[in-house]
């Protein structure tokens, strides 16, 4: 593994997961089900609430 | 009993170690910093024995654990007045600096206070004492608070505290006396960076392994950030500091990396440091502390996964933007640049979610002053986020570079964004953890908010003027090829503004005086008897039926 080997990966195979990892990340909050999750998660720190 | 016989032998041997290191060293500061651990170390075996409950000792008792049912709120209250006294040295050193800059003769001729010890004492002081133990006391009481569940580690997260305020004590001094790593915002030299480290693993631990414990299902979208924040923080501490000391028993060390190699792990630290530490920390912070204040959910719940890793996949690529003609390959400063200017995007997402928050509670900025300093928060990260990618274009950065408009963007985003929210952040905690009725004065909150706005608008603007006319002095060609000013025409020609930024900078720190005394008359349990800062206007003799009334 020199410079060039990591660079090439880097610019290939790296880019590819990297964009596709990303582009899970993003679409996860859209997945169905998870506006319900997404609002409880929202909530929660009203929940119980001892400070007012 | 055994066990206190050992501990305290134990932190006597540090300190006996640290003298014998002390008497070895090859330098002077060396030796100090040496003597101040040895002190440290002397004042834990203090607290130890003095703090050892001897009469459950002699009855044979085991020490009940801590109960479990309430929230361990003793270091965020230390990191809060930690905050409160950081800020003031910080904050005086900004000042003081600012002044040196007009008026030269405040060097004192003395090395101690001349600009270039004092200059790396201003921002670490703020950046990393003030801001960091901010972010230290919100993280442990947010992440009690959204996992629902007791601070994990409670001796390690004491350690957090009293081991930061040291790492703390040792760079300040160290600055002082000339100790430097000369890499921005990571001047501290190895010894007492690979303490930072030590503090900072634990601090992970504590973090984590409340997470771990929580009763709660979801992780709330501030943990997040807090986490991308510690342990990027790590990473980019350990690889930027990578270096070889000279000696064992002195404070030189050399780096790893050379030349343009070292440029670009030094700017890869440094704008992740702006972008871990003073972005996504700070995010976490409004993330918690606008929803409570405001009394709404985050606008988008969404919105804020989509930013989050926005931004973690985009920051880490745009530090090369502090090389725009450099030694740097060209092609790593456009790859730098075009990051920068896809940083917009995320920054806004972030900013749109915190002041949309206030979606139909939009009254409150009229009525409570938290939530006033909280929205301008916000809109300071949105102008500094976006002034930033446009710096970050190589067209502007050929003039803007080196020059003070990078300070006064520098101040925008700190003094606007990470300011304000940590004022906000503490006057929402004070009363609660404390337990006050409420704060001191809610009006005086209302004119610190007037003096920081007033004060960084003159900050700001003075260095846009300042940073545009250095610029383009100093690029300015005669007709013959020669350079039109001289460089000692352009500092002459920054007097006024350096002046105008003094007072900008006096304003904002006579803003958090205001705060300190606010705080301080809050924690003596004192309520200031005053006008609130909304009426409710009511007219008894107008509000009936309207009769009809018989003619005449």
């Amino acid at each position: 593994m020199n410079y060039n080997d990591l660079r090439h990966f880097a610019d290939s195979w790296g880019l590819l997961a990297m964009t596709i990892l990303f582009l899970g990340l993003v679409a996860w909050p859209f997945r169905k089900g998870a506006r319900r999750r997404n609002e409880e998660a929202a909530t929660m720190i009203f929940k119980d609430d001892d400070h007012g | 009993m055994d066990g206190l016989v050992i501990k305290a032998g134990g932190w006597l041997a540090l300190a006996l170690l640290a003298l014998v290191m002390a008497a070895l060293a090859v330098d002077a500061p060396f030796a100090v910093h040496m003597g101040i651990v040895a002190v440290a170390a002397l004042a834990v075996l203090w607290a130890t024995v003095s703090q050892a409950d001897y009469g459950a000792m002699a009855r044979g008792l085991l020490k009940m654990p801590a109960s479990e049912s309430v929230y361990d709120d003793d270091p965020v209250r230390w990191g809060v007045i930690a905050t409160l006294f950081w800020g003031i040295a910080g904050m005086g050193a900004g000042l003081f600096i600012a002044l040196q800059l007009a008026f030269p003769a405040l060097n004192f001729n003395l090395e101690y206070t001349t600009f270039g010890r004092l200059r790396p004492l201003h921002t670490s002081a703020v950046i990393f004492a003030f801001g960091g133990n901010a972010l230290i006391a919100t993280s442990f009481y947010v992440v009690q608070r959204t996992c629902r569940a007791r601070l994990a580690f409670p001796k390690l997260a004491r350690f957090v505290f009293w081991g930061y305020q040291l790492f703390i004590v040792l760079a300040a001094t160290g600055y002082l006396m000339g100790v430097t790593a000369a890499k921005e915002y990571a001047e501290p030299e190895w010894y007492v960076d690979l303490w930072l480290t030590i503090v900072w693993v634990a601090y992970l631990a504590v973090f984590v392994g409340t997470i771990v414990k929580r009763r709660e299902p979801h992780i709330y979208v501030a943990n997040w950030f807090y986490l991308s924040f510690i342990i990027t923080i790590a990473m980019l501490h350990i690889v930027n500091n990578l270096s070889m000391p000279a000696s064992i028993l002195g404070s030189k060390s050399y780096a790893a990396f050379a030349g343009v190699q070292d440029a670009l792990t030094q700017w890869w630290y440094g704008h992740n440091a702006v972008g871990f530490f003073l972005t996504a920390g700070f995010l976490a912070m409004m993330y918690y502390f606008v929803p409570k204040q405001a009394e709404r959910p985050v606008y988008s719940y969404r919105l804020s996964i989509i930013h989050f890793w926005s931004l973690i996949f985009l920051y880490i690529w745009a530090g090369p933007h502090h090389l725009h003609y450099t030694a740097l390959p060209d092609w790593a400063q456009t790859l730098g640049m075009v990051f920068s200017i896809m940083l917009w995007m995320p920054s806004w997402g972030g900013m749109i979610n915190g002041l949309m928050t206030l979606n139909g509670a939009w009254d409150k900025i009229r009525t409570d002053p938290i939530i006033r300093m909280m929205v301008m928060a916000l809109a300071f990260y949105g102008m500094s986020t976006f002034e930033g990618p446009m710096m970050s274009i190589k067209w502007v950065n050929s003039m803007s570079h080196y020059t003070d408009w990078t300070i006064g963007h520098v101040h925008s985003g700190a003094l606007g964004w990470n300011g304000m929210i940590t004022f906000a952040c503490v006057y929402y905690l004070v009363p609660r953890l404390w337990g006050r009725e409420r704060l001191y004065s809610l009006r005086m909150v209302n004119w610190h908010f007037w003096l920081a706005t007033v004060g960084i608008v003159f900050y700001a603007a003075s260095m846009w003027v300042a940073g545009i006319m250095q610029g383009l002095m100093w690029r300015e060609y005669g007709a013959d090829g020669y350079l039109v000013y001289s460089f000692a025409e352009s500092v002459a020609a920054m007097h006024p503004m350096y002046l105008i930024r003094a007072a900008g900078g006096a304003m904002y720190l006579a803003g958090f005086l205001i705060m300190i005394v606010n705080v301080w008359a809050t924690l003596a349990g004192r309520v200031r008897a005053e006008k609130p800062m909304t009426e409710t206007p009511y007219n008894a003799a107008a509000d009936r039926p309207l009769v009809a009334v018989p003619a005449e």
